[in-house]
């Protein structure tokens, strides 16, 4: 299992193209891959669910990988957060 | 009938009624384990049929497509497909034993009431989404019908509940000139859609709209909010003017969004923004503002009981640091007491409110309120190009005692091993007369001054704006308050400071002239006065503006000299 904190750059947060960017990029992975926030974790397959925590513009979150494939997808979300959100 | 106007412009047309089928829970319950099996069946049935649809969508609006739609129409794939949403449903269908159509109306409706309770306001928009998605699964599973037409007739006016997001990118809208919805936000789709095609639209009209039935004639005005139902010719006629002089001035405006505010002869004036929250921040881009020369901290005091802590000041002061993508951003510090008062601050009845206990006053005496929102600001300094500026400076003391509690606000804050910008820059607005006439003294304690005309002309004229009896008397275009401003710009330049001005007057066709003339090159408005004043900068010369401001200093009254820019302007 990795875990690792991240600051979201995006000012608007995590809302619904991001949300789309991330679960597609998630399912390229076998790992299971959570979001926490606060006390509050979700599987981040469902937009349902990550949409919910209403995450904000520089909030911090904690991204949790577990699986045989943890290290390249816990990189690819890494750079997904670091890199590509500012983008969207 | 009054909304929120979400796109600018005006429309007069023909109204026509979008109706949305209520889907009705059926109540039947499913007997035994095949009825179940067959409605789970069902259900991924449904859905399949519903993601080939936005599919068919999706191709077959390529390539006019927008990006934005196009992660619209990506964005519900997610959530059709949603294992979240599938999981709450095939519970339903096998604990409650209620059939697909009943438990997606259930699940669907938990899931748009948790998204309205929400307090962030884009969140709360989401609900349309989901409630669209339960819409389409729906039309599939044969339990409503959707009934946009395709086509409409020119001139149509789309009067509605509230608009989905599919509808909005299925629906041909080449004939429509107007949206109005009972619901919605700035930031729900009919706003952003109407917004992307330069369609005007008005929002959040309330249940009255509901009464408007097809045919009837629309009046539509996307920038006051306004919406007329079957209006008078009078009113008609009055808007047919209306619609033609905003167009003539859009198309002009327009035009000068991506242009750099340059005289003819190269002078490149500064065009910045007077904010109040966060949100404000998406206007100041889209009218080419370049940032925020005085960011109001007073709406986050206002409407609440106790005074906001430290951490929701930064929140508030970050969001706008991180929206500004780190253009400069002036922050005011509070400036309570006046006719600003707060319900959980007890400021005593004042004869003279205005020359009273106010603003910086109130922060020296009452340190704790003060440094806790320049602790506040100074850890939102990392997130963007945040400045202090403090306000209604009369004397230099003040100035070294405001700098003195910063200090301490940043001492505390290294101690508390908590990141800022070490080098933020401090200024302060120039609006009482004493500060004005002592520009030169006061230029060698700040980083910038900020001239704020409103208050200095009211100071300096003796005049109350708000007792109509001598309201006449106060004139911005005054040879004193015009020797003041320029004695500012002259002293400030000469200690080499920044000088802005931030008052009514900066937007304010008439004076554009006359303030550069006086060297002054870095004005701050209302985000929509921008494009009409970068109109006149890069119609002139700094040559021209200093013969005008010469010929302005010879003049003995101020009506002399309005008639004066009247002509120079034409």
């Amino acid at each position: 299992m990795t875990t690792n904190d991240y600051i979201i750059l995006a000012s608007q947060g995590i809302h619904a193209r991001p949300a789309t960017v991330l679960i597609r990029l998630v399912k390229n992975f076998k790992s299971a891959v959570s979001l926490k926030r606060g006390d509050k974790i979700v599987r981040l397959n469902s937009m349902l669910n990550i949409l919910s925590l209403a995450i904000k513009g520089g909030e911090s979150i904690t991204v949790i990988v577990e699986g045989e494939d943890e290290v390249e997808a816990a990189q690819a979300v890494g750079l997904f957060f670091t890199e590509q959100l500012k983008e969207l | 009938m009054k909304g929120i106007g979400v796109s600018p412009g005006i429309s007069i047309g023909k109204a026509f009624v979008l109706k949305k089928a209520e889907a009705i829970n059926s109540g039947v319950l499913l007997t035994n384990e095949a009825e179940i099996s067959q409605e789970i069946t069902r259900f991924d049935r449904a859905v399949s049929q519903a993601v080939d649809d936005i599919e068919t969508i999706k191709s077959a609006t390529q390539p006019s497509l927008r990006d934005d739609d196009l992660a619209i129409l990506d964005a519900q794939i997610e959530l059709l497909t949603d294992p979240q949403l599938k999981a709450d449903i095939i519970e339903k269908i096998v604990s409650d034993r209620k059939n697909s159509a009943d438990a997606l109306i259930e699940v669907i409706k938990s899931f748009v009431q948790l998204f309205e309770g929400m307090d962030d306001e884009y969140m709360r928009a989401r609900s349309a989404d989901i409630k669209d998605i339960g819409d389409r699964i729906l039309s599939h599973l044969g339990a409503t019908v959707n009934s946009s037409p395709q086509n409409f007739e020119p001139n149509t006016i789309i009067i509605a509940e509230d608009i989905s997001p599919s509808e909005t990118i299925t629906m041909d809208i080449s004939h429509v000139i107007g949206f109005a919805t009972q619901a919605g936000s700035k930031t729900s789709h009919t706003a952003i859609i109407a917004k992307s095609k330069s369609i005007p639209a008005v929002v959040g009209c309330g249940d009255q709209l509901g009464t408007v039935m097809n045919d009837e004639i629309i009046i539509l005005d996307g920038v006051s909010g306004l919406v007329y139902i079957n209006p008078e010719q009078g009113i008609i006629d009055e808007y047919m003017v209306k619609k033609e002089a905003y167009h003539q001035l859009a198309d002009k405006l327009k035009a000068l969004k991506n242009q750099a505010a340059v005289t003819t002869d190269g002078k490149k004036i500064t065009l910045s923004a007077n904010i109040a929250e966060a949100d404000d921040m998406m206007e100041v881009f889209e009218y080419g503002g370049e940032g925020v020369g005085l960011f109001r901290t007073e709406l986050l005091f206002m409407n609440r009981d106790s005074f906001p802590t430290e951490d929701e000041q930064f929140e508030f002061y970050k969001k706008v640091a991180l929206r500004s993508k780190g253009a400069p951003v002036i922050v005011r510090t509070i400036d309570i007491g006046g006719d600003k008062h707060l319900p959980y601050f007890d400021l005593p009845a004042e004869l003279n409110p205005f020359l009273g206990y106010r603003a910086i006053r109130i922060c020296l005496d009452r340190k704790e309120l003060f440094i806790t929102q320049l602790k506040a600001i100074l850890r939102a300094s990392v997130f963007g190009g945040l400045k202090i500026m403090f306000p209604m400076i009369s004397n230099v003391q003040e100035i070294r005692a405001a700098k003195e509690i910063l200090a301490e606000a940043k001492a505390e804050l290294l101690n508390e091993g908590i990141a800022f910008n070490t080098d933020i820059k401090a200024g302060i607005m120039i609006e009482i007369p004493s500060a004005a006439v002592m520009a030169d003294i006061l230029a060698k304690e700040v980083d910038f001054f900020s001239i704020g005309t409103n208050d200095l002309c009211q100071y300096t004229l003796a005049v109350d704006r708000m007792n109509e009896k001598v309201s006449h008397l106060y004139d911005p275009f005054n040879p004193g308050v015009l020797r003041l401003i320029s004695n500012v710009i002259e002293q400030g330049h000469k200690n080499h400071i920044h000088v802005g001005m931030c008052g009514e007057m900066a937007s304010d066709p008439l004076a554009t002239l006359l303030l550069l003339g006086m060297g002054l090159d870095d004005l701050s408005m209302s985000a929509t006065a921008i494009p009409a004043i970068k109109n006149i900068i890069i119609n002139h010369s700094i040559t021209e503006t200093k013969e005008i401001y010469k010929n302005v200093m010879h003049m003995d009254n101020s009506e002399d000299i309005i008639a004066y820019l009247e002509g120079r302007a034409q």
